[in-house]
């Protein structure tokens, strides 16, 4: 034994040099210009925006929801990425994710030029310096867009905008019709214990859908106080956490991967659950005998802004693309695919009729019910000043208690 | 001329290397050195080391702070032992069925078939590696679903598909490492040479006997060879239990989410210290019943 001991040495003593050289080496993610963070509110990043717009640079590459940037391969005639690269000449690569967190993620890679951010990813980016501003007046289509989604929290920081809004919508209740009977017309179908559909609910996999537990509880048990369901101090989050806990032991499968979600209705793994409207689409259009209803609690939704990556090496076709996208003809056809309203009232003349309608494009009021997906900061985001609220990293730990 | 410049080169330097054995065991293992020392060693280190630092929750940015909050927050947390044990139970049974599955597969193929059909089969149990892991795993997904095939062949039987959830999971782990099983049993019972096993009949032992006083403890080494690999590769898989998994969750989810999703990588490098803990101790174990003298 004693002949191995100078040679253990001499290995410990490797590794702990290469420990130190991993240390040392190991570079910090990205370096922002002197944001602060913390306590709620928070300081953009100093970044420059474009000020004028230039030849295009041959390629843009889009980090986009699904169904955000279709060129025809899902279905022949949703494409309205083509047109793009014939008139403007950028080649177009999209990568689809399942969450907000995957977005703020993957833009950190840097690989990415423009990405359609929802309200919980797009303040996050922007504070991480990821995001640059955009300078709307090199936006044409910009000017059509509804007054009521410009200069929101959510896509601006002191009234200057970081991109351009895409549309809104609101997640549904998904079900198989001809399982879940009599229809469902509450969020308590997926909440309430002993549901007859125990072991078949499914739920969006992420910490933002604690909000969709929040609004349930905010209409269901007054008295916990919850007025904003973003914005939760410990006592609501632990109410919220209580209920999900208990949905958990119904649910089949949580999904972030919307094909998972169409196969799961198709199989009938999954009967009942929240969902977008394309999932709904793209389930029917495969023979799945399924209906998306907006219950009467209202819902948690999305208002997406396409966002510029701040070091992004095709500014000019990002900026071309976000042009194009709230472009009435590609904005009534991503709004019709994807189940969701137009930002731009310009595409309720061509997209399907009535489709509008379904989704109360333009409609102030409506849009206000619908809660958007923020980032849940430390500062109550309904105004109270007496307690501290929960972050998105206890939302994040949160959930992993949840899932368990 | 310059030939001879060129073959004075070579001989110069074939004379250096045979006066120095050791340049040239160092030239010979310098590769492969470099890539176990810088690219998994170090790797390992930056791994643990960034599991000593912190993350801002805004941002998502790493933050260079030395602390042990997240070892801290992991030992707490009720959610993560709970996650390190099913991950630990769902490995050791993947392991277990796996040895039932392939040891009489793998005695077959050493023992009682004949050449021709030992190499086929060789070649049968070698294939389903040749196909992807997703389309596999996914082919399971399809078929534990309602309206699949286990749930049709079980209608037959009374029974009814396990659905997704832990015992999906099993089954399709169990099914991917199995040739990661078969091979290394049956490269341990072809080493057993078959005067062996006459002998022991003629001592008077019967089937079972032979089996357990003679097979099973020559071929252990090689079953704890071939448990390493599914024991190890089950410990840190994520993807089949996202597919078949339902809402369950093991190590590699929580590491997965926390790199990917939430980008709290010093939580992520923390978690991911565990299967590696667990690992070292296997292999020590293992180390000691011989198996690792055989591979």
């Amino acid at each position: 034994m004693s002949h191995r001991s100078p040679r253990l040495t001499k290995i410990a003593a490797a590794c702990a040099a290469l420990t130190l050289v991993a240390a040392c080496g190991t570079s910090d993610d990205g370096d922002d210009g002197g944001g602060s963070t913390g306590a709620g509110g928070f300081t953009a990043p100093d970044l420059p925006m474009m000020e004028e717009l230039g030849e295009g640079e041959g390629e843009v590459n889009i980090l986009a929801w699904p169904g955000y940037a279709e060129d025809g391969s899902t279905d022949p005639n949703v494409d309205w990425v083509t047109p793009f690269e014939e008139e403007t000449g950028c080649e177009v690569s999209v990568k689809y994710f399942g969450t907000s967190d995957e977005a703020v993620n993957l833009m950190k890679s840097g690989e990415y030029d423009v990405v359609s951010a929802s309200g919980d990813a797009s303040l996050r980016l922007i504070a991480a310096g990821d995001v640059e501003p955009v300078n709307t007046d090199l936006i044409p289509n910009y000017a059509d867009v509804y007054d009521f989604l410009k200069e929101r929290d959510w896509n601006s920081v002191d009234g200057q905008m970081y991109g351009v809004p895409h549309g809104y919508g609101a997640n549904l209740l998904m079900y198989r019709t001809d399982v879940v009977d009599p229809a469902p017309t509450s969020w308590g179908a997926v909440f309430d214990e002993d549901s007859p559909y125990a072991g078949k609910i499914t739920a969006y996999d992420s910490p933002i859908y604690i909000a969709d537990a929040a609004l349930y509880l905010m209409k269901t048990q007054p008295d916990l106080g919850i007025e904003h369901p973003y914005a939760l101090d410990e006592e609501q989050l632990a109410a919220a956490v209580d209920l999900l806990k208990t949905q958990r032991e119904m649910i089949s499968e949580y999904w972030s991967d919307y094909l998972k979600e169409v196969q799961a209705f198709n199989t009938g793994d999954s009967v009942i659950g929240t969902t977008w409207q394309v999932i709904a689409n793209v389930a029917q259009a495969e023979g799945a005998p399924v209906e998306a209803i907006l219950p009467e609690e209202g819902a948690t939704g999305w208002s997406d802004t396409w966002m510029v990556a701040a070091d992004s090496e095709n500014k000019n076709c990002a900026y071309l693309w976000m042009n194009h996208i709230v472009s009435p003809e590609a904005n009534a056809a991503v709004a019709e695919w994807f189940g969701e309203s137009p930002a731009n009232p310009k595409a309720c003349d061509l997209a399907s009729k009535g489709h509008c309608e379904t989704f109360h494009a333009g409609e102030e009021d409506y849009a206000e019910q619908i809660w958007y997906w923020t980032t849940p900061v430390e500062q109550c985001l309904d105004g109270r000043e007496d307690v501290t609220c929960t972050d998105y990293g206890d939302w994040t730990q949160a959930w992993t208690e949840i899932k368990g | 001329m310059t030939e001879l410049a060129s073959g004075g080169t070579r001989h110069r330097l074939s004379a250096v290397l045979h006066r120095r054995p050791g340049l040239r065991l160092g030239l010979l293992i310098s590769p492969p050195m470099l890539w176990l020392g810088a690219a998994y060693l170090g790797a390992l280190g930056a791994l643990f080391v960034t599991a000593l630092w912190a993350q801002d929750s805004f941002t998502g940015e790493t933050v260079r702070e030395w602390n042990l909050d997240n070892f801290r927050l992991m030992w707490e947390s009720e959610v993560y032992r709970r996650i390190a044990l099913r991950t630990l139970g769902i490995a050791a049974l993947v392991t277990l069925v796996d040895i039932v599955i392939a040891f009489p597969i793998a005695l077959y193929m050493a023992k009682v078939a004949s050449p021709r059909l030992q190499r086929f089969l060789v070649i049968a149990v070698l294939t389903p590696l040749w196909a992807s892991y997703l389309v596999k795993a996914y082919a399971w997904r399809i078929m534990l679903s309602e309206d699949g095939l286990v749930a049709d062949v079980g209608g037959f039987l009374g029974l009814d598909t396990p659905g997704y959830g832990l015992a999906a999971t099993v089954i399709t782990l169990s099914y991917l490492w199995l040739p990661y099983m078969i091979l290394p049993i049956y490269a341990g019972l072809e080493r057993l040479p078959g005067s062996m096993l006459e002998a022991s009949t003629d001592l008077g032992a019967r089937t079972t006997h032979t089996l357990r006083r003679v097979v099973l403890p020559t071929v252990f080494p090689a079953v704890v060879a071939g448990s390493i690999f599914t024991f190890s590769l089950s410990l840190g898989d994520y993807i089949t239990v996202e597919i078949v998994g339902g809402a369950n969750q093991m190590l590699g989810n929580v590491v997965y989410d926390n790199v990917g999703a939430a980008n709290n990588l010093p939580f992520a490098a923390a978690v991911a210290t565990i299967p590696v803990v667990i690992m070292l101790v296997y292999l020590a174990a293992a180390r000691r019943t011989g198996a690792l003298d055989d591979v």
